[in-house]
């Protein structure tokens, strides 16, 4: 992996790692739920993004690396799809969940 | 004689390297599945956020700071072991180490001030998630942390060098999730 950055970059990665966690602190202070969701998860998903690139350096993996990482979240996430009504609804066509009133 | 991990060649990649990746692919459905289902169950339950205002929003805070910083440390161990310093990669995945180590003790002292206020994994669907997600993490903490040992020790004396690079994937990975469970479980009141 001749391609890898010098420790420079890796502690710069780092730096804008840390400024990303105090924007995540200090987003929710403004106690404004939009900006919360941007803060806290949108920067969440933007220093995992740093940490994939930078540090596990999944963009110089061969391609099928990515591949079968998109795929198991796929099939996790369809999974959850077919799960999701379980939780969501009380009642059904041919089921009753135990121990909860139907909502009316 | 080099291990045949890293000879085989037909996946494009060390046998080791690939099945760490196989490991993460895993670990995605492991953890993706427990977060889908908490922010699912956190959705229609906004009585929730009542009960996360009782987490140590610094204490996350300073553990995310520690394992980003540990996850520098094994990224530059990799390039050290890249450039055959075996000695340099085992200090620093040592210093990793440390980092798991200030991480878990972190998560202990603040296990301990919860349960003593009376939130336990039985407390309700909050506190079962928290302790669940926060504890496979934990353990996921301690398993790199000890794989890691063997890594450091075979790496200051220069031997087995490419599993530097493996453990630190791994690392990294752990590193990822956490980065979710943060704002999961700390930030959103």
């Amino acid at each position: 992996m001749a391609e890898h950055a010098g420790p420079a970059s890796y502690v710069k990665i780092w730096v804008v790692l840390l400024i990303l966690l105090g924007v995540s602190i200090a987003g929710p202070t403004l106690e404004i739920q939009v900006v919360t969701m941007i803060t806290a998860f949108g920067v969440a998903l933007v220093k995992a993004y740093l940490v994939a690139k930078h540090f596990m350096h999944v963009n110089l993996q061969p391609r099928y690396v990515l591949y079968v990482l998109c795929t198991c979240l796929t099939l996790m996430l369809v999974f959850w799809a077919g799960t999701a009504p379980d939780i969501y609804k009380d009642e059904g066509a041919n089921w009753v969940k135990h121990g909860v009133s139907p909502a009316h | 004689m080099r291990p045949i991990a890293t000879t085989r060649s037909t996946a494009g990649m060390a046998t080791g390297q690939l099945a760490v990746w196989w490991v993460v692919a895993s670990e995605i459905v492991i953890f993706g599945g427990l977060l889908a289902a908490y922010i699912q169950y956190r959705m229609s339950h906004p009585d929730w956020a009542g009960y996360a205002e009782h987490t140590n929003v610094i204490a996350g805070a300073f553990n995310t700071f520690v394992l980003l910083s540990s996850s520098l440390s094994a990224v530059l161990a990799h390039q050290a072991a890249e450039a055959g310093d075996g000695r340099k990669a085992g200090k620093l995945l040592g210093l990793t180490m440390v980092g798991a180590l200030v991480f878990l003790t972190v998560k202990g002292l603040e296990w301990t001030t919860e349960i003593q206020a009376g939130y336990t994994i039985s407390s309700n669907g909050f506190w079962a998630f928290y302790y669940t997600a926060a504890g496979i993490h934990a353990l996921h903490v301690v398993a790199g942390a000890i794989i890691m040992g063997f890594v450091a020790r075979d790496a200051l004396a220069g031997r087995q060098l490419h599993r530097v690079e493996l453990i630190g994937i791994y690392w990294h990975f752990v590193d990822i999730v956490w980065i979710f469970l943060f704002p999961l479980l700390y930030i959103a009141k």
